[in-house]
């Protein structure tokens, strides 16, 4: 059962978030309102250390031929370039956090608080991917990023 | 700025033990672990590639439940601004904007940016700016809650 082994980092990944203080969504609508006077920049140390960390594995993974248990290795560069598509989507997301200080991983860390608010954010999450995959056609399966950027029309 | 709120080192040693989980995960099974992906791929997964998915969620929603439970520190550091509507709201323009948009703070800011990915880095300055924005809009000039 190979799959299983990902319950690690899965589990490290929430530590990463309790230990920074990401879980909370109050510590990071401190770190989006930079206008209010009490500004908490902890968030971009957070960035820095996943950012710089995660550089160095990505290159050191890549030495190797294959992954350790199963699957093959993505390039080591993302691909891609921006459209309309990113745009959008990130900028709605974009709003969604600022509203609440809540994006997908502390949301999935924070569901054993057992909060009616953190439920109530990650059901109508599932919601939402599943409306844009439908309806946006997103995250069609069995699609590696092998498709040429398209042009990127006029944002 | 807010000083007593300030927690450089622990957010620091935090984002290394993310960043050491996604290299982890792509040492493991090759795969680019973004959360919104790791969760949306469930409901239209390639085949085979729903198993890990499922354990590495498990893994997150399992860890945290374990401190809330366990950790005092980890429930009174906890403070949700807003009530269940808002965080639907919320977690509503997430799940859209993430999947339309391709990745969230960990697959277009954590990986993407990591990997030079130049969609990474476009998503995750949209992003950033529109919450700020939203931020900006919400406390200071509707007035919600500071």
């Amino acid at each position: 059962m190979k799959a299983f082994a990902l319950l690690f980092p899965g589990a490290l990944f929430a530590v990463g978030l309790l230990l920074s203080g990401m879980y909370d969504p109050a510590k990071v609508l401190a770190f989006l309102d930079v206008a209010g006077g009490a500004w908490d920049p902890s968030l971009a140390f957070v960035m820095v250390g996943a950012i710089g960390t995660f550089a160095v594995l990505n290159q050191l993974v890549h030495r190797r031929a294959r992954p350790l248990l199963e699957g093959t290795l993505p390039g080591p560069k993302g691909s891609g370039g921006v459209d309309a598509q990113l745009v959008l989507g990130a900028a709605l997301f974009g709003v969604g956090w600022g509203l609440a200080g809540v994006c997908p991983g502390p949301a999935l860390t924070d569901l054993g608080s057992g909060r009616v608010e953190i439920l109530a954010y990650v059901g109508a999450m599932l919601v939402g991917m599943v409306v844009a995959q439908r309806v946006f056609g997103a995250d069609a399966p069995a699609k590696p990023q092998a498709a040429p950027a398209p042009a990127a029309p006029g944002a | 700025m807010n000083w007593d709120a300030f927690t450089p080192w622990s957010a620091l040693a935090g984002g290394v033990l993310i960043g050491a989980a996604t290299g982890i995960a792509l040492l493991l099974n090759g795969k680019i672990a973004g959360i919104s992906g790791v969760v949306a791929r469930v409901f239209r997964p390639a085949p085979g590639d729903a198993a890990w998915r499922a354990w590495f969620i498990v893994g997150m929603v399992a860890t945290g439940a374990l401190a809330f439970a366990f950790v005092p520190r980890v429930g009174q550091g906890f403070q949700a601004a807003g009530g269940p509507l808002l965080f639907a709201v919320a977690g509503l323009l997430v799940g859209v904007g993430t999947r339309v948009g391709g990745g969230c703070t960990s697959g277009h800011g954590v990986c993407g940016i990591s990997r030079g990915s130049t969609r990474g880095v476009a998503g995750t300055l949209i992003f950033m700016a529109a919450a700020m924005l939203t931020v900006y809009v919400q406390r200071h000039l509707l007035g919600a809650s500071s």
